[in-house]
């Protein structure tokens, strides 16, 4: 099976180190996994804003750029949203044959490889936010769950008002600064409730937005893609640099 | 142009082109019986009392030969001493239990027929009105009357601040499709699940505003 | 496309929802009731939801019903029409909210009343209705209980279910000592706060209008074009009153309220009622066909915007909405915003996809409308008849004028993204800059570090890392603390 890394635009520029766990992780699950380098957005902060042409053209360089893989990974619940509900309508006939190959981080390790057990290792209090397109556009349901409740030593805590917006939607937090303000600061309520140390989620853009919030108000709540979770185990543990550094630190 | 043609002018601008549906019906639809196909099951008896008192409706299930004896004690614990009557209401149910027959007349409270019509001011100074019904739902804990016999206009429900309402138990559906299926369209209908109730202030459910604030009703067995 | 009226007034229209919803954040009061009204319903509607074997077959049902009428609407409308004066109702045709205005008012003139009672509807709302008639001395009462504190406070409705949501029992007791004896009978001395205690004053309050008034005016929920028949859902009694005692009955619809057969009210009459308060079915519904009873009846059909939203491929499903409000109560930006801020009778999301397309999109409100969302999805979820109310949003912001700003970024962002090389240069860029991004950005991007720090630029970028090292295969890592 050719599998190509979809790192998106986001995790490629602010977050690498995103991407270096999901090549971490599909390596020890015996993927070999390649990054095509052509790649670059999926085209959602233009399409979502308004700018359709872009987008459409960002879906077919999609198309043309994962075409022949046989199964594509995004760490990205939205991203992957934006690929399975919005390129059907931008562009049917250039995507149709790359649409269904595509699969968020938790749906190929789950549905693809079969595993909710990657013999990960995290001795940490978590959380786990399920993130709007990750829960009604893909609908991933309970997978990252049960892939976080297979990691040694993780300690996973029930996030209170879990599937309420945290206000993040792309150029939203721009647009209504006030109301994006407003949610978030129910979300990180809600957040520091559960006592846990770290908030996993499985997209970048809301744990930006989030812990973007959590560190202004110095809370110590550290943000972890689900990528980087499940990529650890005890020797990343020894060596905390490499997995557990908070975002925010210079 | 004018506005009728107008208005079908522009539909038919908007839609040429556009693609027809089919309708999935693919839902629980009319499963029977309805009035008259025989006597409901039990289960649906049970399911429609506990429907309407959760709407805080005073509900009594009893065989039907209980129902005169149910019907006074109701009336008697309301104090209702002036009682609207429709036209077509089976005697039988405001009879003394002992069976006798006896007219309208003897028992202990006066009862008001509406004819010649009772005006609206009428209407609001009686102390409650007795009624049939055409059908009663179960999953909902809904009552249909359709203005038939021994239900009376719509106002004869609505203005009383008491409605007791006899529901027999072969007018029992289990759900909505199979009381529209009963239904006639061109009957004026008033569906009713419980007391009248607002949730307007506060999205907090209050019983009584405007119709009967007392529901109570007799399902026969 | 003219400017059609959608029942506001200038105040919220003046400026865009972002600063409309910013006051309303502040509101601490506002914010509170919303959140304790809106959660609670969410909860009673999840719970009725639930219940139901087959509510996504409903919910389908329901959305194919609405499309199939909404592709045949003009067939349905004179189905309709004929059905109605056949069984010797009279129906009006009125392209906008003027002529409707002018063919209701003229037929309460005809019957020789000042004096109306009204039972709640956004038809007439979005039209101004109750305005048009005090212009031509005719008053309309409200009677739906939201409604008259809507009234009688001289305020604007918030919510197309309960249109005084933003109201708690206190503000409204005061408002009830304060009105109602300037519209009729006043409020008891002793009136608490307690909300029986003020159901039963608007009980009193209007008890003598509904036995005295000749004429009332009403929506519907839906007219079956088969029979001819009317619905109108209601909790009150205050919609049998309206129905049932005057002798002259007017009811304005819009013309997608339709439904082909008399049989697909069993489908509705599930949707709607668990939709909209959550319950298993409404305490009232009352279905009436053609003049009942004796009364006379008139049906004003109306346009209004309507059949431009029909000429939108992606935007004419907002026609199939039943007015359930779900959307509302789940939305997070309503919730917070209050209905208010979206300057249309039609709030929420809903109204977002709704107002621009009746409306058009002159305004900056309206232009701004498209963007009061975060796309969540939470209300294509709840929506009974499966509209996806992200879609027609994501629409409408390809249809509206763009800041120059905003048009110049994007395209910069579009001509990075079409080149890889692009891409890879613009992160280089950016991870040598990175020690000089201030913590507070400057212009429109102050409005995300306001409140929220911006996240470290790592100083290589993952395509960068996978060129140098194979993939992880070969190298070390950078001394780069971030960059994980
Ligand atoms: S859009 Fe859907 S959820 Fe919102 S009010 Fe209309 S029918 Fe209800």
């Amino acid at each position: 099976m050719r599998v190509a890394l979809f790192i998106t635009c986001v995790n490629d520029t602010l977050f690498p180190g995103t991407g270096k766990a999901t090549v971490t992780l599909l390596r020890r699950l015996g993927v070999d996994v390649a990054f095509p380098r052509a790649q670059t957005c999926c085209g959602q902060m233009h399409v979502n804003t308004g700018y359709r042409e872009e987008g459409v053209r960002l879906a077919r360089h999609f198309a043309e750029v994962f075409g022949g893989y046989d199964a594509v990974v995004v760490p990205s619940g939205s991203c992957g949203a934006m690929v399975r509900e919005q390129y059907p309508r931008l562009a049917p006939a250039a995507t149709e044959e790359v649409v269904p190959k595509v699969y968020e981080l938790s749906e190929f390790l789950i549905d693809v490889l079969g595993v909710t057990d990657v013999g990960a290792y995290y001795p940490h209090r978590v959380t786990y936010h399920p993130t709007c397109h990750s829960l009604r556009g893909l609908h991933l349901g309970d997978r990252p769950l049960r892939l976080l409740r297979n990691v040694r030593g993780l300690e996973l805590v029930p996030l209170p008002g879990a599937e309420e917006c945290c206000g993040f939607g792309g150029t939203f937090a721009v647009k209504n600064p006030a109301i994006s303000a407003a949610m978030c600061a129910d979300k990180v309520g809600n957040v520091m409730a559960t006592g846990a140390q770290v908030l996993c989620a499985a997209d970048n853009s809301c744990l930006m937005h989030i812990g973007g919030t959590l560190t202004r108000q110095k809370t110590g709540v550290k943000i972890m893609h689900l990528a980087e979770i499940l990529a650890a185990t005890e020797a990343t543990e020894d060596a905390p640099a490499a997995a557990t550094i908070e975002r925010s630190a210079p | 142009m004018n506005a009728r043609d107008q208005i079908l002018a522009r539909i038919r601008g908007a839609v040429t082109g556009a693609p027809d549906v089919e309708v999935p019906r693919d839902y629980r639809g009319a499963t029977g019986p309805g009035p008259g196909a025989g006597t409901a099951e039990p289960r649906l008896i049970d399911l429609l009392a506990e429907r309407l008192r959760d709407y805080r409706a005073i509900v009594h299930v009893v065989p039907e030969a209980e129902i005169a004896s149910v019907v006074r004690e109701a009336l008697a614990r309301r104090a209702a001493a002036r009682l609207v009557v429709p036209d077509g209401l089976p005697s039988a149910w405001l009879r003394p239990p002992e069976g006798e027959a006896v007219p309208y007349e003897t028992v202990p409270y006066e009862t008001v027929r509406d004819d010649p019509e009772l005006s609206a001011g009428d209407l609001d100074r009686v102390d409650g009105v007795i009624t049939g019904c055409a059908a009663a739902i179960a999953e909902t804990g809904t009552i249909v009357l359709d203005a038939g016999p021994g239900q009376g206009r719509r106002a004869l429900t609505l203005l009383p601040d008491y409605h007791l309402c006899v529901v027999r138990a072969d007018q029992v559906v289990a759900g909505v499709p199979d009381a529209v299926a009963v239904l006639v369209a061109e009957r004026p209908l008033t569906w009713i699940s419980g007391p009248s109730a607002t949730s307007d202030i506060e999205l907090d459910r209050v019983e009584g505003v405007h119709g009967p604030r007392t529901l109570e009703v007799v399902i026969s067995t | 496309m003219s400017r059609t009226f959608l029942g506001m007034p200038g105040r919220a229209l003046e400026r865009g929802f972002p600063a409309n919803a910013a006051a309303a954040v502040r509101d601490s009061q506002l914010r509170f009731n919303l959140r304790k009204a809106t959660r609670t319903i969410r909860g009673k509607r999840a719970s009725v939801v639930a219940e139901l074997p087959d509510w996504e077959g409903l919910r389908q049902a329901g959305k194919s019903i609405k499309d199939h009428t909404l592709r045949n609407l003009d067939r349905y409308l004179l189905q309709l029409e004929g059905a109605v004066t056949a069984a010797g109702g009279h129906v009006h045709w009125a392209r906008d909210a003027d002529e409707a205005n002018r063919i209701v008012a003229g037929l309460v003139k005809a019957t020789g009343e000042t004096e109306v009672v009204k039972v709640k509807s956004m038809a007439t709302q979005e039209i101004g209705l109750n305005e048009a008639l005090a212009a031509e001395g005719v008053t309309a009462y409200e009677t739906d209980l939201a409604e008259l504190i809507v009234q009688l406070g001289d305020d604007w409705p918030s919510h197309i279910l309960v249109p005084a949501i933003h109201r708690n029992r206190a503000e409204i007791r005061e408002i009830f000592r304060k009105r109602m004896g300037e519209w009729g009978r006043p409020a008891p001395e002793d009136l608490t706060d307690d909300p029986r205690a003020l159901a039963e004053a608007a009980r009193l309050h209007l008890r003598e209008r509904f036995l005295s008034t000749k004429v009332a005016i009403s929506g519907a929920n839906f007219m079956i074009a088969e029979t001819g028949t009317l619905v109108v859902l209601e909790s009150e009694g205050n919609g049998r009153m309206c129905l049932t005692l005057p002798r002259t009955l007017i009811s304005v619809v819009g013309i997608e309220k339709i439904l082909p057969t008399w049989r697909d009210l069993e489908v509705f009459l599930q949707l709607l009622p668990r939709s909209s308060t959550g319950e298993r079915m409404n305490p009232y519904t009352s279905t009436w066909t053609g003049a009942t009873e004796g009364q006379e009846f008139h049906l004003v059909l109306l346009d209004n915007g309507r059949t431009d939203v029909l000429a939108d491929e992606v935007g004419r499903q907002a026609l199939r909405c039943i007015r359930c409000s779900a959307c509302l109560n789940v939305c997070p930006v309503y919730e917070r915003a209050g209905g208010h801020a979206y300057g249309s009778v039609y709030p929420g999301p809903i109204g977002a996809i709704l107002t621009p397309q009746l409306r058009g999109m002159g305004s900056e409100l309206d232009r701004s409308l498209p963007y009061a969302s975060s796309l969540c999805g939470a209300c294509y979820e709840v929506c009974p008849v499966a509209i996806d109310i992200p879609e027609v949003l994501v629409d409408l912001r390809a249809k509206a004028r763009h800041p120059r700003a905003e048009r110049l970024g994007m395209a910069a962002a579009g001509w990075i993204f079409n080149r890889p090389e692009r891409l890879a240069l613009a992160q280089r860029a950016g991870g040598r800059l990175r020690r000089f991004v201030p913590k507070r950005l400057p212009g429109p991007m102050s409005a995300w570090t306001d409140t929220r720090d911006i996240p470290d630029i790592p100083r290589e970028s993952f395509r960068d890392w996978w060129d140098r090292t194979g993939g992880g295969q070969t190298g070390t890592e950078p001394r780069d603390g971030a960059a994980r």
